[in-house]
């Protein structure tokens, strides 16, 4: 019972910081250096890790797809296999999966360290609401590098599935078959699909992780928990919107 | 130029009327724990406050209420005869509150904190900016650390960046907690001249939070004592220093008795 009540609460703070945060989008223009920082540290630093998992994803599942295709001979598709996994499904999970590690976990210790040690009672006695100068920044952030992020993922991917085909001596496909597939099957449809999903993903995973971070009450020790909580409950959103978003654009 | 209920600006010749705090039946629960019962108090324009007492009797909570950082349960605060709680009041009336641990935005260096509040309110052209942050800068004598991040900063130097931060706001009523706390004697006494230097020159209505007797009895006006969540008693110092309330003589000569020790008989 409390702990629905707590979840409860979390939603109703996580959906008033959204309002706030909107309300407060014709100031971005001039956040411009905020924005930019914001831009650099969810994107730029979150790339390297992208590549390399991207990467051997996609070599994997051009493995696993390899060995099973090969008893029926119909391993030239798995271009089209591999591109679409990586398309619809596995590039933007990933991706919103490796921002939530990385960048939400950074936001919430950032905004829960504020917290406690009374800066964010500062801004709201400077008059200055946190939600427009720590919030609205990473939002449009977000938005911005995940398309961005899951771009050059699905791209990494399918590129190391089509080194994998070629040099395992079971597939031996070469690049030319595996992108002809690849491109015969998959419609830009596909990818834009799967753009959009890690645009929710992505947004959420910074809405909800901003605002755990600010709702953390009590001492230093406090921000770890909410660290903790920012993550799992970032993981488990992600799970459960990726199902429903898939069903609408399905 | 000062008249005796005007507020100076520490910048310019302009002068805005000093406000005066009326705290009316104020009473606070935090769940089961009751923190302030019953309380009222006005704090008269112009005035330096001295708030003492215990630590965990409510100091904080009762700063916060000023601010409008905490909603009362009952009662209601009135800063120059408007709501506390109420948004618009924050911009009506300019508060500052020095915070005990400063809460100094780590990320940005002295000088970016003290430009951040005329930034964001768009109050000044960046050179306007510059000046005031250089002129709070050098009131406080810490001309030489602009540039610095207060992680690198003494707790002393913390504190005066504080106050600093907060005079940058040209503020009608400064609020300080225990802002000589955790520092050496000469450090404190240098925060309690602060205090009241700004207070003469600039004519700011003043609370202070504090339970260091040095700074109360010299520079208040008057002493409010605060024990149990209710005001134990409201006078001038000296008044305070004649009283014959043993729970007042107790608090501010406390005599370290060791034949009967007193966390002995502390109720749990
Ligand atoms: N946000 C809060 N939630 C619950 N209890 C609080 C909160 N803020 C303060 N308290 C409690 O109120 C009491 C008074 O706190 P405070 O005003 O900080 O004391 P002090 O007089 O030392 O400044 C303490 O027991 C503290 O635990
Ligand atoms: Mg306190």
């Amino acid at each position: 019972m409390k702990q629905l009540t707590n979840i409860c609460a979390g939603i109703g703070s996580a959906v008033l910081l959204l309002g706030k945060s909107i309300g407060h989008a014709p100031t971005l223009l001039r956040q411009w250096p905020r924005f930019i920082e914001q831009c650099y540290l969810i994107g730029y630093t979150t790339l390297p890790i992208v590549a390399i998992l991207s990467f051997f994803i996609g070599s994997v599942l051009a493995l696993q797809a390899g060995y099973s295709m090969q008893s029926f001979g119909a391993k030239e598709f798995i271009g089209s296999l591999v591109g679409l996994s990586m398309a619809r499904e596995l590039g933007p999970v990933m991706v919103a999966i490796l921002v939530a590690g990385r960048v939400g976990s950074a936001i919430t210790a950032e905004l829960a360290s504020m917290k406690v040690y009374q800066e964010i009672d500062a801004l709201e006695t400077m008059n200055i609401p946190p939600s427009r100068i720590l919030v609205l920044p990473r939002l449009a952030a977000v938005l911005v590098m995940m398309p961005v992020l899951t771009i050059i993922g699905d791209l990494v991917g399918w590129l190391g599935g089509a080194i994998v085909s070629k040099y395992t001596p079971f597939i031996a496909l070469e690049p030319e078959k595996y992108f002809e597939t690849l491109r015969r099957f998959m419609k830009f449809k596909d990818v834009l699909n799967g753009l959009e999903k890690a645009e929710v993903f992505g947004f959420f995973v910074v809405l909800v992780c901003c605002s755990i971070g600010l709702e953390t009450r009590g001492g230093p020790r406090e921000i770890g928990a909410s660290v903790t909580r920012a993550v799992v409950v970032s993981l488990i959103l992600i799970l459960v919107l990726d199902y429903f978003v898939t069903k609408i654009l399905i | 130029m000062t008249s005796d209920s005007s507020t100076r600006s520490p910048f310019s010749e302009a002068q805005t009327p000093a406000v005066s705090v009326n705290i009316e039946g104020l009473s606070k629960n935090f769940g089961d724990l009751v923190v302030l019962r019953d309380i009222t108090l006005k704090v008269e324009s112009g005035e330096i406050f001295v708030l003492m007492g215990p630590s965990g009797s409510g100091k904080s909570v009762l700063l916060k209420h000023i601010v409008g950082l905490e909603q009362p349960t009952a009662g209601r605060v009135l800063v120059d005869n408007r709501d506390a709680t109420d948004p618009a009041t924050r911009e009506q009336v300019r508060m500052a509150l020095v915070f005990q641990a400063g809460a100094l935005f780590n990320s940005l260096s002295v000088y970016d904190n003290l430009a951040l509040y005329p930034r964001e309110n768009r109050l000044a052209s960046e050179d306007g900016i510059q000046e005031k942050v250089m002129r709070a800068l050098q009131i406080l004598s810490l001309e030489g650390k602009a540039q610095k991040f207060p992680s690198e900063l003494s707790g002393g130097m913390k504190k005066r960046v504080a106050i600093a931060r907060a005079l940058v706001m040209e503020p009608q009523l400064m609020m300080y907690d225990e802002p000589t706390s955790e520092l050496d004697p000469i450090m404190s006494a240098t925060i309690s001249e602060i205090i009241a230097t700004l207070k003469d020159e600039y004519h700011v209505t003043t609370i202070v939070v504090s339970h260091d007797r040095d700074l109360a009895l010299n520079i208040a006006d008057r002493v409010g004592i605060l024990m149990g969540g209710k005001l134990a008693a409201i006078a001038p110092p000296a008044e305070l220093r004649a009283s014959t309330d043993p729970r007042i003589q107790d608090f501010l000569n406390p005599r370290i008795d060791l034949k009967n020790p007193r966390f002995k008989h502390l109720e749990t």
